[in-house]
């Protein structure tokens, strides 16, 4: 029989050390998730799976997580590029500043975007002055979801354009392409594959998003309410459509990591 | 295949004891106990062990200020009992508590979810309501949409910020609207004007409360205690031939970790000292 694991040893060892603290974590993970499909599979799966709410709030969540992206895309990579390859006073502070909603609590997230867009926040006073409301609105998720998610992307996009020799760049310099010539022929194609690990990981972070969301955006079916709510909601009402939407949500969480596992391997 | 074998084993035996201890899908169906038995106050013989327990109440979030107190002289009178309360919507304790949370005592803000434990058999011993309340309109400090009357509320482009309706709370607004509708002074489409104003469903009243104090919203629907535990805010009453009369009933569980701290409790909410605590927050007595 072939072997299970495949290992280099320089001398024989028990492979147990790595396998049982490994199997550990790999349940800890597992069963949830196992069991999380196991309770949602009944006969009314399909009636939850098409109900009017699941649909609106999975037709929102993609809609929302995709202006998200895109917004993340377009101002996210010129600072990744500006972060890996430029000297300019206060890096490190901005380095550490896109990385900051990455380790904040997603309600502390709410609360700040509340206090500088909120109908009374810092600037969302000014804004209510001509006129644009955020709060409540399709926008404000999508703000919320920005917030959260680009940081996943930026990091990921930096370390690609770090990767790239400089060389490669010299070369365009001295054929005279100029700054964005250089970024949009070199640096754009050659860190693709870690963009677009960046934008799938920022994609699936968009799409859970929950805790920044029912603060700052509310919680109204078809306007604010996305899958990771309509769970919440779900689960106060009916677990059954709590586990469904739960399943729904993981489906699509499971397409993009596939995606992401297709692009890892090496071409 | 040896190695195998093991391994499978391995993979496969967390997963089947996991099954294997998983509570039944489906509660079984049973006798629907009478509710609102009246509890008998048990003589409390909290033995004088100074051994330190822990009581945990899940209550709804309208509760939060009057329970707060009512924890602390709660621990004040059993000098080795630490109180944890845990606020939130009525529906998503409900929830916590068939999900087999560890909860002593429960105390909803309505009936319905009450019932839903009854009928689950998590209910020690029947209900008995402790406290009523009644619902009103509040609006943020400077009441930047204007709204006077109740007439207001179907104001087009108002953004009213109410509860879900899972929410007990959300539950009677809609009630109220409905009873609104029904008096020509309003008109029969005042209900579906005011729920079109609506631009969040919160899920507890709490969240209504702080996203009105902040300003997001234009007004909000909530009880008359959460009214006056915000004393920033303005409030419109709602009068009483529409207002809902929301009863809250308090039970020690079926599974409660600490029957008799539990009994005691629930023992402490009903007495003269918890009544005059209900008081104070603005509440109503059960049986005026």
């Amino acid at each position: 029989m072939q072997r299970l694991f495949h290992q280099r040893r320089v001398k024989k060892s028990p492979g147990w050390v790595f396998i049982l603290p490994s199997l550990v974590l790999v349940g800890l993970i597992g069963l949830p998730l196992f069991a999380l499909i196991w309770r949602s599979i009944g006969k009314d799966f399909f009636t939850y799976v098409f109900s009017e709410n699941a649909l609106s709030a999975l037709k929102l969540s993609l809609l929302t997580s995709s202006i998200s992206i895109g917004l993340t895309l377009f101002t996210g990579t010129p600072l990744a590029y500006l972060l890996a390859h430029w000297k300019f006073p206060g890096r490190t502070l901005v380095d550490m500043l896109v990385d900051l909603p990455v380790v904040l609590p997603p309600a502390v997230a709410g609360i700040a975007l509340l206090m500088a867009f909120g109908r009374t926040g810092i600037f969302g006073a000014w804004l209510n002055a001509i006129g644009i409301t955020i709060p409540f609105t399709t926008a404000a998720v999508v703000i919320a979801q920005t917030f959260v998610s680009a940081p996943f992307l930026v990091r990921s996009a930096k370390i690609g354009f770090a990767a790239i020799d400089l060389q490669q760049q010299e070369a365009a310099r001295l054929e005279g392409a100029n700054e964005w010539q250089v970024f949009r022929y070199i640096m754009f194609p050659l860190a693709g594959r870690a963009i677009l690990t960046g934008i799938i990981l920022a994609w699936t972070r968009a799409l859970g998003e929950f805790g920044a969301t029912i603060l700052f955006a509310g919680n109204l079916e078809g306007k604010t309410q996305t899958m990771p709510l309509a769970i919440y909601i779900g689960f106060e009402q009916n677990i059954k459509i709590a586990l469904v939407l739960s399943v729904m949500l993981l489906a699509v969480s499971l397409v993009f990591l596939a995606f992401l596992k297709k692009l890892e391997e090496p071409s | 295949m040896k190695r195998f074998t093991l391994l499978f084993s391995l993979m496969v035996a967390p997963a089947l004891l996991f099954s294997a201890c998983a509570p039944a899908t489906t509660p079984i169906a049973s006798p629907t106990t009478s509710a609102q038995v009246a509890t008998s106050v048990p003589t409390i013989a909290l033995t004088a062990t100074s051994a330190p327990q822990t009581l945990t109440v899940f209550a709804a979030a309208s509760l939060t200020g009057a329970f707060g107190d009512i924890g602390k002289a709660f621990e004040a009178a059993h000098p080795s009992v630490t109180v944890n309360f845990s606020f939130a919507g009525s529906q998503v304790l409900v929830t916590q508590i068939e999900q087999g949370a560890p909860a002593d005592v429960f105390a909803s803000a309505d009936h319905k979810n009450m019932d839903a434990l009854v009928t689950a058999n998590l209910v020690a011993s029947g209900y008995k309501d402790f406290a009523t309340n009644l619902l009103t309109v509040i609006l943020p400090p400077k009441n930047p949409a204007n709204v006077q009357t109740l007439q207001d509320l179907a104001k087009p482009g108002l953004k009213l910020v109410l509860e879900d309706p899972s929410v007990p709370a959300g539950n009677y607004t809609r009630q109220i609207l409905t009873n609104m509708s029904k008096d020509p002074t309003y008109g029969t489409d005042f209900s579906t004007k005011v729920i079109a104003n609506v631009v969040s469903n919160e899920t507890d009243v709490k969240q209504v409360v702080a996203k009105v104090d902040q300003g997001e919203g234009d007004a909000g629907i909530v009880y008359v205690t959460d009214a006056l535990a915000a004393p920033d805010l303005k409030s419109i009453s709602i009068p009483a031939n529409y207002n809902v009369i929301a009863h809250y009933p308090i039970t020690a569980l079926e599974k409660a970790p600490n029957p008799n701290l539990a009994a005691a409790f629930v023992a402490y909410v009903l007495s003269a000292d918890g009544q005059a605590v209900m008081k104070k927050w603005g509440f109503s007595p059960a049986n005026p």
